[in-house]
C-alpha cells in the first residue's frame, strides 16, 4: 500500500506497485490531462511533479510516489508559478494541437521554480526532452520568458 | 671463425661498462611493466562503456556501447545531476525502469548522476598513466584515499549498477568481485601507475 497526495488530495493505492504512475492517473483516476506519448521517457508528454521535481510518469512506478506530493496539469495552477506559466501560454497562444502541452507546462513550471530568469540556453537545456510534433518551440520559449517577466 | 667470435667478445671492457650503466634502467622497466600489469585490468573496466559514458570530458553524457551523445540535449549541470528543469532524475529512477517498458527504457540506480562540473574525473581519452594518476589523486577523485577507492568500487550503489545494468547492456570486462580484488592488489602495491 502506498499513500500520496495528488493536487492536494490524499490517495492510497494497494494494487500493483510497479504500475506506471501515468496509468494510475489516466486509467484508475480518469485524470486524462497528463498525456501518453511514447511510454519510454522519450517525449515528455507525461511529465508530472513529485515533490516539485519533474518526472516522466510513464516510467515512474506508483511505488516511487509513496509519501510524496504529486502535482499534475490539473493542479499546477494552485501555485503562483504554474498560474503565471498558464497565463503566458494563453497570452502567446502557444498551443497548436495541444497534445504535448501538459508536459511542456509542467517542465516550464519546474524550470521557473529552479531558475527565475532563464536564458534561451537555460530554456533549451530544460525543455529539450519535451517534444512537440507541431513545433511550437519558438512560442514555448517566448512564453517562458513572458512568465518569468510576469513573476519578477 | 673462432677469430671472428673473439673479436665480438661481449665482455670487452666497453660492453661491461654499458651493461652496468643500463642495469637501473632495466630495473625501472621491470617495475613499469609490473605496474602496467596491475593497472591494466582496472583501466579496462573504467574505460568500458558502462563506466566511461558518464566520466566524460565535456558536459553531454553518452549512451550505448558506441558512446553516442545522450538524446534530448541532456547536460551535466553544476552538481552533475542535470540542468534546472531537466534533472537526471526526471527519467532515471533509483532502479531500472521495468523491462515491460522496453529494453531501452531508462536505466536507474540510487544517486544516478555524473561527476560534478568542478570534479569531472574524466575516464575518456586518457592514457593508462593519466587515468591512473587522476584516479589515485585525492584532489581529482573527490578527496578519496586509496582505501576509500576500494570501498567506492565495492560498495557504491551507482558503481554497482555497472555490473548489473539490465536489458542487453554490455558488462565491463571484469566482474565486480574481480575488479574489487584487482583494485585491492593495486592499492596493496602502493597504487603504482603505468610506467612508474
Ligand atoms: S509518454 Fe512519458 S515521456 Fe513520452
Ligand atoms: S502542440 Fe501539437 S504536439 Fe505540441
Amino acid at each position: 500500500m502506498v499513500k500520496f497526495t495528488i493536487n492536494g488530495k490524499a490517495h492510497s493505492f494497494d494494487g500493483d506497485l510497479a504500475m506506471p504512475l501515468l496509468w494510475y492517473l489516466r486509467d484508475e483516476l480518469a485524470m486524462t490531462g497528463t498525456k501518453y506519448g511514447c511510454g519510454m521517457a522519450l517525449c515528455g508528454a507525461c511529465t508530472v511533479h513529485l515533490d516539485g521535481q519533474s518526472v516522466r510518469s510513464c516510467v515512474t512506478p506508483v511505488s516511487a510516489a509513496d509519501g510524496k506530493k504529486i502535482t499534475t496539469i490539473e493542479g499546477v495552477d494552485a501555485e503562483r508559478i504554474g498560474r503565471a506559466v498558464q497565463a503566458a501560454w494563453r497570452k502567446l497562444q502557444v498551443v497548436q494541437c495541444g497534445y504535448c502541452q501538459s508536459g511542456q507546462i509542467m517542465t516550464a513550471t519546474a524550470l521557473l521554480a529552479a531558475n527565475k530568469n532563464p536564458s534561451d540556453a537555460d530554456i533549451d537545456a530544460a525543455m529539450s526532452g519535451n517534444i512537440c510534433r507541431c513545433a511550437t518551440y519558438v512560442r514555448i520559449r517566448a512564453a517562458i520568458h513572458e512568465a518569468a517577466r510576469s513573476l519578477a | 671463425m673462432a677469430k671472428k667470435y673473439q673479436r665480438h667478445r661481449w665482455w670487452t671492457p666497453g660492453a661491461l661498462l654499458a651493461v652496468v650503466c643500463t642495469l637501473p634502467l632495466f630495473a625501472q622497466t621491470a617495475a613499469g611493466a609490473a605496474s602496467d600489469k596491475l593497472f591494466e585490468p582496472i583501466r579496462s573496466v573504467l574505460q568500458s562503456p558502462r563506466c566511461q559514458n558518464c566520466h566524460i570530458p565535456g558536459d553531454s553524457p553518452l549512451q550505448f556501447d558506441i558512446g553516442k551523445i545522450h538524446a534530448q540535449n541532456v547536460k551535466r549541470g553544476p552538481d552533475g545531476k542535470g540542468m534546472p528543469g531537466m534533472m537526471c532524475s526526471i527519467c532515471h529512477q533509483t532502479q531500472n525502469a521495468s523491462p515491460s517498458m522496453g529494453e531501452h527504457a531508462p536505466p536507474g540506480a540510487p544517486h544516478w548522476q555524473l561527476p560534478p562540473a568542478n570534479l569531472k574525473l574524466v575516464f575518456i581519452g586518457l592514457s593508462p598513466h593519466e587515468l591512473c594518476v587522476g584516479l589515485r589523486d585525492p584532489e581529482r577523485n573527490g578527496g578519496k584515499s586509496l582505501q576509500d577507492l576500494v570501498q567506492h568500487f565495492g560498495e557504491d550503489q551507482l558503481v554497482a549498477w555497472g555490473w548489473n545494468p539490465g536489458a542487453k547492456r554490455t558488462l565491463p570486462p571484469l566482474t565486480k568481485e574481480q575488479t574489487v580484488a584487482t583494485v585491492k592488489a593495486w592499492v596493496a602495491a602502493g597504487a603504482p601507475c603505468p610506467g612508474e
